[in-house]
């Protein structure tokens, strides 16, 4: 009996089916959860899903690569799903238009408060320069803060960890924060959340208003083109 | 749908032709956003299929970060080493830069008198 248990176990780990599965069925889980406590900011579904998948990847002992075999079709969807923030910008075009010149200025200052604070943070705390580099960038969205970070010497892997974990962060207390300092402009709140926390803020946005879900995806978009034009450039001039 | 799902790979493909040509350091598909944005600009509405395969990806868009996120077990190491500052900067940073953005934002739309059209003060 036992043999033909592992023998399945080994069949199904072997297909990119389980871990595909796996990754759902963890989203919904955090979805619920995220739902049951009345959407709290706080009750992060990305970050619930990814504790109880490392959890599960770690008492199974599968290799990450194992488990991307099945999560790479949703990894692959974040290509269109991007192409796609076109459509919020488009509703809420009349709004950007009336409010270019504060939106250009805001995201090339909200780039550098974004980089320069968690290199200064991080160089207070005295972590590695290899850390550092790679935390740089992590407001930015996954793959251009993955290229800045290959440019500068950076760990692109480890970058990607950050960027998520920003865009959790930024999710979780970026409402937190606005809500404090009493923020009521929903164009000026998204704007702010896609500065700091890219497409894990921009999803957050989206949830709560479509102003806010507009604005952030368009700070996503012009923070990545801003940082990846800036970073290198102030990294030569400092280090 | 299908041509929904096309047209939205065919953006993205573009975009990333487009970066090969010129190497800008963007990705792909943020360039693929631009071109959609003006091809809708262009036809001056959203088609219906586009509509529904765009808003069913935007409203899962969380979902999609998950791979990456679960890529944290391949640093767990180094995270523990460097956790204290790691955290602190993370924490930081992300509070100091929501908070000064939306101040900005919110100063300027004011100083540029140009807050009339959104949604109630920006106090």
């Amino acid at each position: 009996m036992e043999g033909g248990f592992s023998d399945i176990w080994v069949y199904l780990s072997a297909s990119p089916l389980l871990h595909l599965f796996l990754t759902l069925l963890a989203y919904l889980g955090g979805q619920k959860l995220y739902e049951r406590l009345g959407m709290h900011p706080l009750v992060n579904p990305v970050l619930i899903a990814v504790i109880v998948l490392v959890a599960i990847l770690i008492v199974t002992e599968t290799p990450y690569l194992v488990y991307f075999e099945g999560a790479q079709f949703v990894h692959f969807l974040l290509g269109p799903a991007t192409v796609a923030l076109a459509l919020p910008l488009y509703r809420q075009v009349s709004r950007i238009r009336k409010a270019l010149i504060p939106i250009l200025l805001s995201v090339v200052f909200g780039s550098l408060v974004a980089t320069g604070s968690a290199v200064a943070i991080g160089w207070a705390f005295d972590i590695s320069e290899a850390t550092l580099i790679s935390i740089a960038p992590k407001s930015v969205t996954t793959p251009v803060a993955m290229g800045i970070s290959e440019k500068l010497g950076g760990l692109p892997s480890l970058t990607a960890v950050f960027v998520i974990l920003t865009g959790i962060l930024g999710a979780m207390i970026g409402p937190l924060m606005l809500d404090l300092f009493r923020f009521k402009d929903w164009a000026a709140r998204g704007f702010a959340i896609g500065i700091a926390a890219h497409g894990i803020g921009t999803a957050r946005a989206m949830q709560v208003s479509e102003v806010a879900g507009a604005f952030s995806g368009l700070a996503m978009g012009l923070n990545a083109l801003a940082t990846a034009i800036l970073l290198p450039l102030l990294w030569q001039l400092f280090f | 749908m299908i041509g929904a799902i096309t047209l939205l790979l065919g953006c993205q493909l573009l975009g990333e032709l487009f970066i090969a040509a010129t190497g800008w350091p963007l990705p792909g598909p943020v360039v693929g956003m631009v071109i959609l944005f003006t091809g809708l600009m262009i036809h001056g509405k959203v088609p219906a299929p586009v509509a529904a395969v765009s808003d069913t990806l935007l409203r899962n868009l969380s979902l999609l970060f998950i791979p990456a996120g679960v890529g944290v077990m391949l640093h767990l190491s180094l995270i523990e080493r460097e956790w204290i500052g790691v955290t602190a900067a993370l924490i930081g940073s992300t509070a100091i830069t929501v908070v000064l953005t939306a101040l900005l934002m919110v100063g300027l739309k004011k100083f540029t008198r140009v807050g009339q059209g959104s949604v109630g003060g920006d106090s």
